[in-house]
């Protein structure tokens, strides 16, 4: 029987204490439209500096939950403060252009009619140095001697930078980036990555992230929230949320997963690759969620015997998908690619270290 | 035969093919050039001729800025706004695109003029006189009225273009709404404003029925009027018609060309702006346009009709002319279809400098008004066929023959426009795995492009019928004695004030304007 609790949708467990020293506090966010509920009582806090990341499946309502925070949506309930002032609440609604965020949208949305550098300057409007902040933030995205280009003579990644630079500029309270790299070859992706996550830490500057990419998310965020169905799922770091997922779906949404059938007493569970140690304690029928690298392969030894289906060679390492001989159970296993395994060789399968494990569904046997 | 040897032999055809249609127009540059340099200056420069392109250029300026004022409203409150019924608008506003613009402007002296229908309703009222309508600001009502939909339809394409996450990014930015607009909106539909405005300007230089009806001489009044008197004048004007509609082409090209560095996708559709208690001026504004543009024309002609059956017009009458008109638009567009099949062939499957000079040539119709079309043909008529044929022992050089090549040369854009777009769309591997299936490269053609090119071919003969059906310039220059169409017969009904007479024959045109309007919404039409 299961005894482990999995939460539909979970708040921040710190209760804003300090309000004004953060940068976004949303409480029961929730927004519809027409029938269909895009967000769902979202409650979260960003601290001042920190990068969050937004992550969950094409539909999830994270790209809503942005546009509310950016003041493009009106919710239909709940209350939104940025650094301390209530921005939209009950009676209270304060207009995109009245909020000092900073929105970088999907496809950039850079005005083609305008250079670089005016572009950059829009929401400098009525400030003394418009011309010398300008320079400063081509400096800081790296496009100095670009300003007089118009948008369509940039590559994806330097339009990519503008719209970072047009959304910093104002000194924006935060910035919002709606699946800032989805719209780049995976080539480019990585850097462009990486110099944007220098760019926000330099303007020390706090962000949201939107993205539907968990390696992305993992690699970028301070903190990842979880979204499915318009809800908060989990909260947490990038560890937390990749070792310890709050439900099944979650750890197949972090990443690569087998989830092996068990009968678990405690912090054990009994499974075809034998006894594995439980990270918490749990009874009855589970399914223990373990990451191809948690398997451990050998050519011979006391573990599960099993027999290599396939091998994928990747360079820096080795995918192996094994079947257990005394289970129909399919397991997928990555390693070093040292000597690589062949297909039809004899294999012992291990379990390295403690797992997590959830009540089984009906009909779950598969794995991923 | 190979691929090369077909497109040898499609450019040996559409060599003189082009060469055919240039003809006339050539013609007429050539003896327009011949006139005495003195004589030729002293002429233009003569204060009547300045004053026709004076009057050109301000009619043309003055109708392409009121259509923005009229249009660029109608077009935001159709896309942006909660305008109830925006639908309904939008057809309605689309609506006198049908009305040719002669019909229209007869329609508006017989309801506005002096001795009009509004007059009649007025006088109990003690009204004697309405100001004349005849002259700079009738012919500028018409115009407007019945030209405004281009920019209309414009505007409402590059508005509904327009990513809304620009005018977000603008808000985010903490720019005011009013700030956006200008900035940002106004600023992305300057292409799609400038194409239909352009277009506009266009219509408006080349038109003749309306400035004729409503008696302003401008460059196409005064090449009609000039033609019987002295033809090299008439076609000098025509040369500086010419060059002014050139010019304006080559705006228009280039304004799309701009047109094209902006993105145009839509991931959402965009928000409507709320007009809350504007509602009801909206609503107004709207009902003003088309209770001018569609409701008083329309209402006018069904008038007409009414007052004509009871005074004994008899229908049966109009048999005559809609036949002629049929059997000469009938037989434009099967010539316009198949003379456009070489020329979109060569231009798309073999792109380069020479073809493109060959398409342009077939598109030159597109920078002929119809009266210098006619005047060329009268010009051509009057100094070679006329001798040939009285060698042959005819007398009239005007002949049925005659009327539709002119019409090609005038339409032939108009079939090359759908027929062009269906073959881009055929993909070229299409035919080359007809070719490896074993067929000959004409073969190839004939069982799998041409197919596939159909509707497209179809769609531009269809609209090259529909256009010639209310063609008036050329048809009155060209048409042989007695070949009386719907056109000339609405001409010669206004002529003598006979307006029951127009009523019938106007709104078959209208009808049939209405079914080339759905060709005119496509895209690509």
């Amino acid at each position: 029987m299961a005894v482990m609790v999995i939460p539909d949708s979970i708040s921040d467990p710190v209760p804003d204490p300090a309000p004004d020293r953060d940068a976004v506090v949303c409480r029961d966010l929730r927004k519809s439209f027409g029938s269909v509920r895009a967000v769902e009582a979202v409650s979260f806090t960003l601290r001042r500096g920190e990068l969050l990341a937004l992550l969950g499946p094409s539909g999830c309502g994270k790209t809503t939950v942005l546009r509310l925070i950016a003041g493009l949506e009106r919710p239909d309930g709940g209350t939104i403060h940025l650094g301390g002032r209530m921005v939209s609440g009950p009676g209270v609604f304060v207009r995109a252009n009245r909020r000092r965020v900073g929105l970088v949208f999907q496809d950039y949305a850079l005005f083609p009619h305008m250079t670089v550098e005016k572009n950059i300057a829009y929401g400098l409007a009525g400030r003394d140095n418009r011309r010398q902040r300008v320079a400063e933030m081509l400096a800081l995205v790296g496009l100095d001697g670009l300003g007089g280009r118009y948008p369509h003579a940039l590559s994806g990644g330097q339009q990519q930078r503008v719209a970072l630079a047009r959304a910093l500029a104002p000194q924006p309270g935060m910035v919002l980036l709606d699946e800032p790299f989805s719209n780049l070859d995976v080539a480019l992706r990585r850097q462009v990555r990486e110099d944007v996550q220098r760019i926000l830490r330099d303007a020390g500057v706090s962000a949201i992230l939107v993205t539907h990419d968990q390696e992305e998310a993992m690699s970028l965020a301070d903190r990842i929230g979880l979204l499915f169905d318009g809800a908060l799922h989990q909260l947490g770091t990038p560890r937390d949320l990749y070792e310890r997922p709050a439900s099944r779906r979650a750890a197949l949404f972090m990443g690569a997963a087998n989830l092996v059938p068990g009968h678990a007493q405690g912090t054990l569970a009994r499974t075809p690759l034998g006894e594995v140690r439980l990270i918490q304690p749990c009874r009855g029928a589970v399914e223990v969620v373990l990451r191809p690298e948690e398997l451990i392969l050998s050519g011979a030894g006391d573990g599960a015997p099993a027999v290599v289906a396939r091998q994928t060679y990747t360079g820096a390492r080795q995918d192996v998908w094994v079947t257990l001989r005394d289970a129909a159970l399919s397991l997928h296993v990555t390693c070093h690619a040292g000597a690589l395994w062949q297909a039809g060789q004899p294999v012992s399968v291990h379990v390295d270290g403690a797992a997590l494990a959830f009540p089984a569904l009906p009909d779950s046997t598969s794995a991923v | 035969m190979t691929q090369r040897r077909f497109a040898l032999i499609l450019f040996a055809v559409s060599l003189p093919l082009a060469a055919l249609l240039l003809l006339p127009v050539g013609y007429l540059i050539v003896r327009a050039g011949a006139v005495e340099p003195e004589r030729a200056i002293t002429y233009l420069t003569r204060p009547g001729t300045l004053r026709v392109a004076g009057r050109s250029l301000l009619l043309m300026a003055t109708v392409a800025a009121a259509a923005c004022a009229v249009a660029i409203p109608a077009a935001w409150l159709t896309v942006r706004s909660d305008l109830r019924g925006r639908r309904a608008w939008t057809v309605l506003l689309t609506m006198p695109l049908v009305i040719p613009s002669y019909v229209g402007a007869l329609a508006l002296v017989s309801a506005l003029g002096q001795r009009g229908t509004v007059r009649g309703w007025l006088a109990p009222l003690g009204v004697e006189r309405l100001p004349s309508l005849y002259g700079f600001w009738g012919a500028w009502l018409a115009l407007t009225l019945f030209s405004y939909p281009y920019v209309f339809l414009s505007v409402r394409a590059g508005l509904r273009g327009l990513d809304p996450a620009l005018e977000e990014a603008s808000y985010t930015l903490g720019r005011s709404q009013l700030a956006t607009f200008w900035h940002v909106t106004l600023r992305q539909l300057l292409p799609s404003i400038s194409a239909g405005a352009l277009l506009v300007a266009l219509y408006t230089l080349s038109d003749f029925g309306a400035v004729a009806i409503m008696q302003y001489n401008v460059f196409t009044r005064a090449i009609y009027l000039r033609l019987s008197l002295d033809l090299e004048l008439a076609a000098l004007l025509s040369v500086v018609l010419i060059a002014l509609t050139a010019g304006l082409l080559a705006a228009v090209a280039l304004a799309e060309r701009r047109g094209t560095y902006y993105t145009r996708r839509t991931p959402r559709p965009p928000r409507r702006v709320r007009l809350g208690r504007w509602q009801a001026a909206a609503q107004a504004f709207c009902g003003l346009v088309v209770l001018l543009a569609l409701v008083a024309p329309m209402g006018v002609l069904a008038l007409w009709l009414v007052n004509g059956l009871q005074q004994g017009e008899a229908l049966r009458d109009v048999l005559a002319p809609l036949q002629r008109s049929l059997r000469a638009a009938g037989l434009a567009a099967a010539v316009s279809g198949v003379a456009a099949l070489p020329f979109v062939f060569l231009q798309v499957r073999y792109p380069g400098p020479l073809t493109g000079l060959l398409a342009r040539g077939a598109y030159l119709g597109y920078a002929l008004p119809g009266v210098v079309v006619g005047l060329a043909f009268v010009f051509l008529g009057a100094n070679v066929l006329h001798e040939l044929g009285a060698r042959v022992g005819q007398a009239d050089y005007r002949s049925l023959g005659l009327l539709v090549f002119a019409y090609t040369v005038r339409f032939l854009p108009q079939a090359l426009g759908p027929a062009r777009a269906s073959l881009l769309q055929v993909n070229p591997h299409l035919e080359e795995s007809a070719l490896t299936l074993g067929r000959s490269y004409p073969r190839a053609l004939i069982s799998v492009t041409l197919p596939l090119m159909r509707s497209g071919v179809l769609a531009g003969a269809a609209l090259v019928f529909l256009t010639v059906m209310k063609e008036l310039p050329i048809t009155l220059l060209l048409a042989p004695t007695g070949y009386d169409t719907l056109a000339t017969r609405i001409w010669s009904a206004s002529s003598e004030a006979f307006y029951a007479r127009a009523a019938a024959p106007a709104l078959i045109l209208v009808v049939i304007s209405a079914v080339s309007l759905v060709y005119i919404l496509e895209p690509d039409g």
